[in-house]
């Protein structure tokens, strides 16, 4: 039995970006990589940030995490100032970022390790879970350098979720992937998302990715980088990409993409 | 196990080629005894307990001026990668150091410590000593800065990082410069004992050098023969292992 939407309580604010402002000095001067950027991202939403490259999309992420910290305003999670990475908010980069020097089963004991209030039974367990969760368990093993691509993403997945964060950034991790792989990781993270109900922060240049996972879709438009607009998605999931209601939602935010950018800017749709 | 004929089959072919030319009079006995003779003496330097002893007194030399040139040369290393200011005084003076043979330390070290072991353990340990430190920034200063990211977000920090993260992301270069090391500590090891007598203990280099003293090229031989032996016996104890693991985890590209 579902309410009607306007008295189904509203998840608290898990993420709060307020008026975030970034600046990268470099030889040909400065570049703002992101201008008063607020935003409010909700408990277990899923939010797509699109835009081209160079809006610093990417920069916000890392901010979100903790990784870097912002000139002018600040993010708070849980209503608390980020002042540094944590492992609430894990991050999955566009390359797999896999430790080559563990195998498999080691990487994603990695982050469960700095984890105090775990056994070594129970991390081994919780490793094994998430492993079977993205279908890596007969790998567990494996070199790292033993696995294709996607596999790779799958094992990075896995060590993101096992410590078990209420946040994940993701920063175009399906990028450097085959179309097909693609397709199944977009499968393979909705059903986890669904089952697990994080908090998700994707980052992509590709609306068509957007409107497959996101519930809303935050378009920015570079120099400075700027959010313009947002837009949610209200399809049913699981959501498959070559569907056609899909299409007429990225068809609306591509042409608001071109709106929003000069015209050389190019967009993947 | 076939690879072990092929070796052995090789060296019996060298050996009885050697033998035919000296015992066919084509080389002059004199200045290449024959194998059969090297091997006479070695058996007899093995009976009486002068290569035995020899090998022992080399290998302790070895092993304690390199182990300390590694404890040494690891921290530096780490700080050198860690610390700018370092690079370019520290750092400058290693990679001179590294440059010159460390057999150029012998006379310093005779003037300082005398003709003792303290002066075989310093010309050792400044023999492998900047070769692991350099090699241990130039590993750290490669390790690529996405493991560290990807580390710190889920929560390691400080020590941990260095000690699970960086190190073992440097550990291919690390242990290159450690053979490298070896190999440098080794040499100058030789190069010591040649030069220079100590008393307290006889090693190969002396063995080498005595050998020459008393035109007993039989012995100049067999004692080259140990050292070549030794060389190889250590690459593939210490070395071989530590090497195959780095291929295998790593991939083949990387080590």
């Amino acid at each position: 039995m579902s309410l009607p939407e306007s008295i189904q309580p509203v998840p608290p604010v898990k993420l709060a970006l307020e008026e975030v402002s970034k600046t990268f000095h470099t030889r040909r001067g400065a570049v703002t990589a992101l201008d008063r950027v607020s935003l409010e991202i909700r408990e277990g939403e899923f939010v797509c940030l699109v835009g081209p490259s160079g809006c610093g999309k990417t920069t916000l992420l890392n901010i979100i995490a903790g990784l870097e910290s912002p000139d002018a305003g600040r993010v708070l999670a849980d209503g608390k100032p980020v002042t540094g990475a944590g492992s609430d908010r894990l991050v999955l980069f566009q390359e797999s970022a896999l430790f080559p020097w563990l195998d498999v089963l080691g990487n994603v004991l990695f982050g469960l390790r700095l984890k105090p209030n775990l056994n070594a039974r129970e991390r081994r367990e919780v490793a094994l879970f998430y492993l079977k969760l993205v279908g890596l368990e007969g790998f567990m093993h494996a070199n790292v350098h033993e696995l294709s691509g996607g596999m790779k993403q799958r094992a990075a997945l896995a060590r993101a979720l096992a410590p078990n964060p209420r946040v994940l950034l993701m920063d175009e991790p399906f990028a450097s992937l085959d179309a097909l792989t693609r397709e199944q990781l977009y499968g393979d993270l909705q059903a986890i998302w669904q089952k697990r109900r994080k908090t998700i922060v994707f980052v992509t240049h590709n609306a068509r990715e957007a409107v497959c996972l996101g519930d809303r879709v935050v378009l920015f438009s570079p120099h400075p980088g700027r959010v313009q607009e947002q837009f949610s998605i209200p399809l049913p999931r699981p959501r498959d990409i070559n569907s056609l209601d899909l299409a007429q939602h990225v068809a609306e935010i591509t042409r608001a993409l071109k709106r929003h950018l000069k015209p050389e800017m190019e967009v993947a749709e | 196990m076939k690879r072990l004929l092929v070796v052995l089959g090789f060296l019996a072919v060298v050996a009885v080629l050697w033998e035919a030319l000296v015992r066919g009079g084509v080389w002059p006995r004199v200045l290449v005894p024959a194998p059969s003779e090297v091997a006479r003496y070695l058996g007899a330097a093995v009976a009486d307990g002068t290569l035995p002893n020899a090998c022992w007194v080399t290998l302790r030399r070895l092993l304690l001026g390199y182990g300390a040139g590694v404890l040494l040369g690891l921290p530096l290393g780490l700080l050198l990668a860690r610390f700018r200011v370092f690079e370019h005084t520290l750092g400058l003076l290693a990679l001179g150091l590294q440059a010159m043979p460390s057999v150029c330390w012998a006379p310093l070290a005779l003037l300082w410590f005398g003709q003792t072991e303290t002066a075989m353990f310093f010309i050792v340990i400044m023999g492998s000593v900047w070769s692991i430190m350099l090699a241990t920034q130039a590993g750290v200063r490669h390790v690529p800065p996405l493991y560290i990211r990807a580390a710190r977000t889920m929560g390691s920090r400080g020590l941990h990082t260095w000690s699970r993260v960086i190190l073992p992301a440097a550990l291919p270069f690390i242990v290159s410069g450690m053979k490298q090391g070896w190999a440098f500590a080794w040499r100058s090891l030789m190069a010591a004992e040649i030069y220079v007598t100590i008393v307290t203990g006889f090693g190969l280099g002396h063995l080498l050098h005595y050998g020459r003293e008393l035109h007993a090229m039989d012995a100049v031989l067999g004692i080259m023969l140990i050292i070549l032996v030794v060389g190889l016996l250590t690459d593939k104890v210490l070395f071989s292992p530590v090497e195959r693991f780095l291929r295998h985890r790593w991939g083949m590209d990387k080590s």
